[in-house]
């Protein structure tokens, strides 16, 4: 079973944004796996394990993206695909997903899998794009993978707690929700076998993809406040003992 | 301008945020001088589409199918991309639902165009649209407009419209007309099975008037004993944003969020969470909200009441013998 993860690199949790334009300024912030793309990396790892076959770990991005597809290698994916692109931010969910099939259709995939949105953009619309520009079937926000044969019995996560057991052919595009599975570290051993690992380069241009955005962020900004908040200051103790005060006097909620 | 807004239901049941999404229809119509139209997807959905036709709309459009019965991603794209190839509408709205984010951008794909996500608010500016959506986890608000020609396809987050703002039809009752769809079992290529709840838990956070909610930000499993703590003191119960549930730290049963339980509790109080999309639309309807957090920049502040920027394991044990002292 031959097994496609997208994977994003994304300004890390913690990294301090400063705004520029309808993007950020890129320097001076350390950039990590996409979170929610780490459990589709893992459930890949673990699929492959179960049913053999090869895992490719794939990213569009600048140059910096390299460093999360040698990441996915140290864990256990076969190669790497870096689709170079220094204005990847500028992309509209379209337009990557048309630059990602591209370079998918070169391969021979059983399944394509996406964590269920980028924690930058949060578009969460790559993985069912994909399925529509590739004609494939697809489900997504997916807890459990079971492959019998040609085909999958997924567990589809829906709102407020419920879910939904959903059969699926192969090939297909799954995105995965996180929580899936507890992700692996990369070990020593991993990190040295990456090394001789190959990552293939790409162009949107080499792809033959045109531009054609069907959307454009304007600009990007720190969000106007809905509430008036009220910053209790002073002393661990005093701030506590003033909130305590507030919530027993002013709000009437203790 | 013609705007139409695609419904969700499930089982003869409405999802409430089709109300909140037609909502923001009429507001939008009613600053870009269009006329509102809903869809209503399903089989036997009359009762349904006589819910709409009470609402300020233009046309209500029950597209009724044997296929239609149970929700696939094939079956709704194939007969939506009908209805709006014969309804020809320039904006397409949706719910921001798990449901919506499975189908609705193939769905605006497969007419060659692109689609909005998630959006919380729009503006009408010298006649263009601007559509208000977060990024970065809520950290950046972003103004986007659609390039191209329409129909354009967008969808509003849970709660960024309120349902009760929807005006009622002037008439009592707007035209009902049916659109036919043509679908065969072969296009649908996944198979819906049983719909099941994970078995119950005894928490019922839904009915707690106060809760204590940890985040990343309590960092390792041995640090919740100091929050349960402080939910003790407070006579609160205690619930955590989806990566704490994630980590297996807590259960999911207390998980608070868009995959876990929606709250409006009397007191929230946020320890270490940043206050991402997710985790937001489970809480922001509680009366007070109480955030903590090192970081002053966090999203959590944009709603909270009160807040205190510092490090939640200096607060906890203060708030904690706070709390003790003024119960007595």
């Amino acid at each position: 079973m031959n097994i496609l993860v997208c994977i994003k690199q994304v300004p890390a949790k913690d990294a301090p944004l400063a705004i520029a334009g309808n993007w950020i300024k890129e320097s001076d912030i350390g950039f990590e796996m996409n979170e929610p793309d780490s459990y589709a990396l893992e459930e890949a790892l673990r699929l492959k394990e179960k049913h053999g076959g090869e895992v490719i770990a794939l990213s569009l991005g600048p140059e910096r993206v390299k460093q999360t597809i040698k990441e996915a290698l140290a864990k256990g994916a076969d190669r790497g695909i870096h689709i170079a692109d220094d204005n990847f931010a500028q992309l509209d969910p379209l337009g990557t997903a048309k630059v990602i099939a591209a370079a998918i259709a070169k391969e021979k995939v059983d399944l394509v899998l996406t964590g269920l949105q980028s924690d930058d953009h949060g578009f969460g619309q790559t993985g069912v794009l994909l399925a529509a520009l590739l004609n494939l079937p697809h489900a997504t926000l997916i807890m459990q993978i079971d492959v019998q044969d040609a085909k999958m019995k997924l567990k589809r996560e829906l709102e407020a707690g419920w879910f939904q057991w959903i059969e699926c052919p192969l090939p297909a595009v799954l995105t995965i929700q996180s929580g899936i599975n507890k992700v692996r570290y990369a070990t020593l051993k991993g990190i040295m076998a990456a090394k001789k690992k190959e990552i293939a380069a790409l162009t949107r241009e080499a792809l033959g993809v045109s531009l054609e955005p069907t959307q454009r962020i304007e600009k990007i900004y720190v969000p106007t406040k809905t509430k008036k908040t009220e910053f209790l200051t002073g002393t661990p103790k005093e701030a506590a003992a003033k909130l305590v005060e507030k919530l027993k006097f002013e709000a009437r909620v203790l | 301008m013609k705007i139409l807004v695609i419904t969700e239901q499930r089982q003869g049941k409405w999802n409430n945020s089709s109300f909140e999404t037609l909502a923001a229809a009429q507001q939008i119509a009613a600053a870009a001088s269009a006329t509102v139209s809903a869809a209503v997807i399903g089989k036997g959905v009359a009762v349904l589409a006589g819910d709409l036709a009470t609402k300020n709309v233009a046309e209500v459009l029950p597209v009724e199918h044997d296929l239609l019965d149970a929700y696939t991603p094939d079956g709704y794209c194939i007969a939506l991309k009908q209805v709006i190839e014969s309804a020809r509408p320039d904006l397409v709205l949706f719910p921001h639902t798990y449901q919506v984010r499975d189908f609705a951008p193939k769905l605006a794909a497969m007419l060659g165009k692109g689609m909005v996500g998630d959006c919380v608010g729009f503006r009408s500016e010298g006649g263009k649209l601007v559509f208000v959506r977060q990024m970065f986890q809520g950290k950046t608000a972003a103004d986007v407009t659609f390039t191209g020609a329409a129909p354009w396809f967008a969808s509003f987050q849970s709660g960024a419209f309120r349902a009760d703002q929807l005006a009622a039809h002037p008439n009592g009752k707007a035209p009902v007309n049916s659109v036919a769809v043509n679908l065969n079992a072969s296009d649908i290529r996944t198979k819906p099975l049983e719909l099941f709840k994970e078995a119950k838990s005894a928490v019922d956070l839904t009915q707690a008037p106060l809760i204590v909610s940890i985040g990343r930000g309590i960092k390792a499993p041995e640090n919740i004993a100091q929050a349960e703590a402080l939910a003790k003191a407070m006579g609160a119960e205690l619930a955590a944003s989806r990566p704490i549930c994630d980590e297996g730290w807590l259960p999911m049963e207390r998980q608070i969020g868009s995959s876990g339980q929606t709250v409006a509790p009397k007191l929230y109080l946020a320890l270490g969470i940043s206050g991402a999309i997710q985790h937001v639309v489970g809480m922001k309807g509680a009366r007070t909200i109480v955030a903590v957090n090192k970081d002053q920049n966090a999203p959590i502040f944009e709603i909270a009441d009160y807040g205190i920027v510092a490090d939640i394991f200096e607060i906890m044990p203060a708030l904690t013998e706070e709390l003790q002292k003024a119960r007595g």
